[in-house]
């Protein structure tokens, strides 16, 4: 297999909870006490993207799939952890280092109708980052590739004295994947792009962004909790649960057979047309809060198949047979 | 680029902005009587009968001539003249200009350091926020009064008369500027705080811009609309500021009067009858304050967001 395009290794981002000094001191049983507490959002993320793939990471809400494409991007800095883009390690560098990478990666969000900013023009908009990383060009090309790229969204090159708010969500969204297109980037991280859309819209997006990954060679790391999408957009899929990756596979393999008791839980609660009765894996409990993360396995107060070793030791992925890579004891013990 | 400008102009006119202010009354007469004495303030010295700052044309026969109807009057001096025999309407006109300067400049001043220091509090926050805030606050706590009575006393007794009166404007806006800085720095925090976590800044971060950019060409403008209702009210804080501060005898020298240091000529003439020396600035201070106050409550309630975003 070729070196990987971008590599998060041991990836762990902490935010605090207890504020400053004064703040932490708490009164407690007649003494004064510092008290120091944080939301553990990762603890301890692998991830490998592959030239030409989308890794889409999903995972119930607060589980830190977010954080780990705000972090990869340099929006947070990791707590601990290294992240590599093509071998050079890339979550150190600052001003002016940084900026061929911000160029080559690029993020689409969540929110369209705050993505945009209000007081510019969709040609400032487009136009800002063509000529702060090509200072060089000149006032044609720059224009040629505002057209050019505004056709490959499907937005019209002659709307682009208008502000964002006199479009609709889908079509602010066009314009935002623009944005990030216009830099000719060659990996894109997407925080769940559609889930803010219309149900009838969010599949053009989505075509959209496959065209694009095919007709420009990109490489995404797509964030998402809508398991279809996974299903038919992800080259590769990995599943988070309080900020761990406990299943990572092929698309094909994880839905065909999922081994973490979590993706088993998640996959079978997917709505199917053609059942009446749904044998849906139902998981006692809520999840554990982040900020004191349980011992062992973070899954183990959840899982019906954790043991006493599930409670004290913390499960590394293994490859399995199918060839993805698992973080379950029970399944490593053959237990399952 | 002519385009550009007709279409910016007819967006402007279809605008929910132009709309609210044709059908506001008040708003539509504050602007008229401003933009009148700001108009008639500007061309004071085309529009002046006579130049108050010229001694020549000073006759101190001429003084504490009533305005034109009442007994003694002189058709000459329209709404008659102050105790050194200068026309009244000249004089007012001169000092709204003067008056105008200062409460303008004072709010560019103000502006400058509180959108600087309240981008810089709002968008790194921390340390910097913190001490920003503070001084902010230290300031706060000064009535701005007390600073500027102890600022110019100072000055006045440093500088002599007749220097302080070739930079009592500056000193005089520098003051008033330095004050009030914490107002609009506030508000610009504020708006910071609140745009700074919307994903279009994040977006710029993404593109790797820098710093100053990203609070200067992307934050900035999406603050803009509270600093203009401030400002606007800005305006008449610092003129009535620099009244207060002429009246005192801190302010503008008699040589070259604002609308406060005319009031506080006729102050010591209004028990022996000559109350207009007093009563005319007195009525013009108080009109451009007012309607000024009027178009800043009526942008007040355009630009609040919870009415209309856009």
């Amino acid at each position: 297999m070729t070196s990987p395009l971008v590599s998060i290794r041991d990836l762990e981002k902490r935010f605090d909870l207890s504020g400053n000094l004064l703040e932490q001191i708490t009164f407690e049983g007649g003494r004064f006490r510092r008290k120091q507490e944080a939301v553990h959002a990762i603890n301890g993320v692998n991830l490998e993207v592959h030239k030409g793939e989308a890794l889409c990471v999903v995972g119930e809400s607060g589980c830190g799939k977010s954080t780990v494409a705000r972090t990869v991007m340099g929006l947070l800095s990791p707590s601990a952890g290294e992240i590599h883009y093509d071998g050079q390690r890339i979550d150190n560098l600052e001003g002016k280092a940084a900026l061929p990478y911000r160029r080559k990666m690029q993020m689409i969000f969540q929110n369209p109708y705050a993505s945009l900013n209000p007081r510019m023009t969709i040609q400032q908009t487009l136009e800002e980052p063509i000529r702060f990383h090509h200072p060089g060009w000149a006032a044609t090309e720059v224009r040629d590739k505002i057209h050019e790229v505004m056709h490959s969204v499907g937005i019209d090159p002659d709307w682009g004295s208008r502000f964002g708010h006199e479009f609709s969500g889908g079509q602010r969204q066009r314009i935002a994947i623009a944005r990030a297109l216009a830099v000719d980037p060659e990996f894109i991280v997407a925080d769940e792009p559609i889930s803010a859309l219309d149900v009838s819209i969010q599949a053009q997006v989505l075509n959209l962004l496959m065209d694009a990954q095919e007709s420009r060679g990109l490489t995404y790391l797509f964030i998402t909790h809508d398991l279809a999408v996974v299903e038919h957009f992800g080259t590769r899929v990995a599943v988070m649960y309080l900020g761990r990756v406990c299943e990572l596979a092929d698309t094909k393999t994880l839905f065909a057979t999922p081994r973490h008791p979590y993706t088993q839980a998640l996959l079978s609660a997917i709505p199917k047309l053609e059942d009446d009765r749904p044998n849906h894996i139902r998981l006692q409990g809520e999840v554990p809060t982040p900020v004191n993360l349980p011992s062992g396995c973070v899954f183990h107060g959840r899982c019906p198949y954790a043991n006493d070793r599930c409670r004290q030791e913390i499960p590394q992925l293994i490859a399995t047979d199918g060839g993805g890579q698992v973080a379950c004891h029970a399944v490593e013990e053959g237990r399952l | 680029m002519t385009t550009a400008t007709v279409s910016r102009w007819d967006r402007f006119r279809e605008s929910f902005f132009w709309y609210s202010f044709k059908r506001d009354k008040v708003a539509v007469i504050s602007f008229v009587v401003l933009m009148l004495m700001v108009l008639s303030a500007v061309f004071a010295p085309l529009l002046a009968p006579a130049d108050p700052y010229d001694l020549a044309q000073i006759d101190i026969l001429n003084s504490e001539l009533p305005p034109v109807g009442l007994d003694g009057s002189d058709p000459a001096f329209p709404l008659g003249t102050d105790a050194q025999g200068r026309d009244l309407l000249s004089t007012i006109l001169y000092g709204t200009r003067v008056s105008l300067m200062i409460g303008f400049g004072a709010v560019v001043l103000q502006a400058v350091l509180g959108i600087l220091f309240g981008l810089l509090a709002g968008y790194l926050g921390g340390k910097i926020d913190a001490v920003l805030m503070r001084i902010a606050d230290v300031q706060l706590s000064f009535s701005t009064l007390m600073v500027a009575i102890i600022v110019g006393a100072v000055f006045k007794a440093s500088f002599g008369n007749l220097m302080f009166g070739e930079i009592a404007i500056y000193m005089l806006i520098f003051i008033i500027g330095v004050a009030e800085w914490p107002q609009i720095a506030r508000t610009v925090r504020a708006s910071v705080l609140a745009e700074k976590k919307k994903e279009y800044v994040d977006a710029a971060k993404v593109m790797g811009f820098g710093t100053p950019r990203i609070m200067f060409r992307h934050i900035l403008p999406n603050t803009l609309s509270p600093i203009f209702v401030i400002a606007t009210v800005q305006i008449a804080n610092a003129i009535i500021s620099e009244a207060a501060l002429s009246f005192l005898g801190l302010g503008m020298p008699e040589t070259q009067p604002s609308l406060g240091s005319l009031i506080k000529s006729g102050f010591d003439y209004i028990q022996s009858g000559s109350w207009w020396i007093t009563l005319i600035p007195g009525l013009v201070l108080v009109v451009l304050v007012l309607v000024i106050n009027l178009l800043g409550d009526w942008l007040r309630d355009v630009m609040n967001p919870r009415l209309y975003k856009g």
